[in-house]
């Protein structure tokens, strides 16, 4: 049976109409950082059939603080509806919270090919009190513009709640990274 | 991402002269010829969300209340976590475009931003756990519940430890106020991840990663002015000696709090002191510093910060935050 014809309530046509919703809200930028998608950054959680057949989207703020999740929450339905979809309802998911640890493999290629250091892996923390870090930070920052890895911490916020300040020893140019949570 | 640098409350401290002063003369909607405002009055509503969002930031989130708790304690309990964090915020903020350097200015703003977004979680937690908290506003107000609690209320319905309103001082003051203040809340929200209520463990869990960075930028810069000229490490000394008469209401319970944390949905703050001092030892020990041999701030008749008894330095913050609010109770941003 072709999938046109497949009652959008059956399971068939339920996986369907999710992977063709899913396929539309993967597609979606983020609004401040257009170079990545939603799905790229990890910021979308999950795409769903409701019993009713509408759509139903879950994101994730990447900080509490966040700002951009109502300009998600409205490309996300536009991009929806302009491909037929016309009940999509967007859901906060606070838990568990937003990891860089779940920014893809192409969306780490696509931030350094924009000029912004991607995050290593995020802190992994044994049970028991987060430790004081009063030290200098250890992490391997690439510079974007020249590939060194000899560079140094400016300021541990940046432009975003998600970046870092640095900058190269060897070509001198200032640079973003997005740090580790 | 999030790249907005100014928190809301200063955003709309800081636009009360635009607001009534504007720059661009506002647009005729019936201008045959159009004007460049048109794409921003179209229909698309997503113009307008950037950074002015309305909508209930708990959407889809389950705001069940766990069994074995009132919803007015809990309410109360998130209004005490949030007031912390907007005080706090709106407090930082006052250093955007005033920081010693540029780096620091964004750090702070940052910092505000971070602590502004627990507040919006906490307070929107607390209105739909205990709704009668939220002040009345007249009808047709567009003004969400979490708004309403946060520009509404008069300083004695606040229940923020009396640290985070006290005047920035200087840049000096101003670290040993967020060292003092992240440890506690770092220590705190560790706890809180492992609370029944899943909205309050969704905060922390996500805090903790946050207040984390807080606490360090903090840490490392009380050290560095401690090590840095005689005039820097004059300063710390005297930041920390006024503001360590405010460290142990941090620690201290309220009856509130005791009842949250013996139903397992809050944490009782003076179990964390132990592991607060061991932080602030350290710190101290790396700067060269002896503990200030200050006593606490006293209670006003038994009353502390959490019960709604405040410095004169909480109503001059209301009136800056809130004035614009206030004036406009039925307005739309
Ligand atoms: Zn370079």
């Amino acid at each position: 049976m072709p999938p046109a014809l497949l009652s959008p309530h059956s399971p068939a046509g339920v996986d369907a109409r999710r992977d063709a919703a899913y396929a539309v809200a993967r597609t979606v930028r983020d609004p401040e950082l257009p170079v990545l998608t939603l799905e790229d950054l990890g910021v979308l959680r999950d795409v769903t059939i409701d019993a009713d057949g509408g759509v139903s989207v879950a994101i994730t703020p990447t900080y509490s603080g966040c700002p951009a999740m109502a300009t998600m929450r409205d490309d996300l339905e536009r991009a929806l509806r302009e491909e037929g979809f016309d009940r999509v309802t967007v859901r906060v998911v606070l838990s568990p919270p937003w990891s860089t640890d779940w920014i893809t493999p192409a969306g780490r290629a696509a931030l350094a090919a924009y000029g912004i250091s991607p995050p290593g892996p995020a802190p992994r923390r044994a049970a028991g009190p987060v430790p004081l870090t009063l030290g200098p930070v250890h992490r391997v920052a690439r510079c974007p513009t020249c590939g060194s890895t000899r560079t140094s911490l400016t300021s541990e916020f940046g432009a975003t709640p998600c970046k870092a300040l640095y900058r190269c020893e060897r070509c001198l140019e200032p640079f973003e990274h997005v740090k580790e949570i | 991402m999030t790249t907005h640098e100014s928190p809301t409350p200063a955003v709309a401290t800081e636009s009360t002269g635009v607001a009534h002063h504007p720059s661009h003369p506002a647009p005729n909607p019936s201008d045959a010829h159009g004007s460049v405002y048109d794409a921003l009055l179209g229909g698309d509503p997503s113009h307008w969300a950037f950074g002015t969002d309305f909508e209930d930031p708990l959407a889809g989130v389950d705001t069940t209340i766990p069994q074995g708790v009132g919803g007015e304690d809990l309410g109360v309990y998130c209004l005490m976590l949030a007031d912390d964090a907007l005080i706090a915020s709106h407090r930082l903020s006052e250093w955007s475009s005033n920081a010693p350097d540029l780096e620091d200015d964004i750090a702070l703003s940052n910092i505000a931003l971070d602590l502004l977004g627990q507040a919006r979680l906490l307070l929107a937690r607390a209105a739909a756990a205990h709704p009668a908290l939220v002040p009345a506003l007249p009808a047709g107000s567009p003004v969400p519940p979490e708004d309403a609690l946060a520009f509404f209320r008069d300083d004695r319905a606040f229940r923020n430890v009396r640290l985070v309103e006290t005047p920035n001082g200087d840049f000096a003051q101003t670290v040993v106020k967020l060292l003092l203040f992240s440890t506690a809340r770092l220590a705190l929200l560790e706890r809180l991840r492992g609370s029944r209520d899943h909205v309050l463990a969704a905060v922390a869990a996500k805090g903790v990663k946050e207040v984390a960075y807080h606490r360090d930028y903090a840490a490392r810069w009380f050290v560095t002015l401690a090590g840095g000229t005689e005039e820097s490490r004059r300063r710390l000394v005297a930041g920390l000696d006024r503001m360590w008469p405010l460290r142990a209401e941090l620690t201290t319970a309220h009856a509130v709090e005791r009842r949250l944390a013996e139903a397992g949905v809050g944490v009782d703050p003076s179990t964390t002191e132990a592991e607060v001092d061991v932080v602030l030892d350290q710190v101290l020990a790396v700067a060269g510093l002896d503990r200030p041999e200050r006593s606490p701030m006293t209670a006003v008749d038994g009353r502390l910060g959490r019960d709604g008894m405040h410095t004169e330095a909480l109503s001059r913050i209301l009136g800056e935050m809130q004035v614009v609010a206030r004036a406009h109770p039925t307005g739309r941003w």
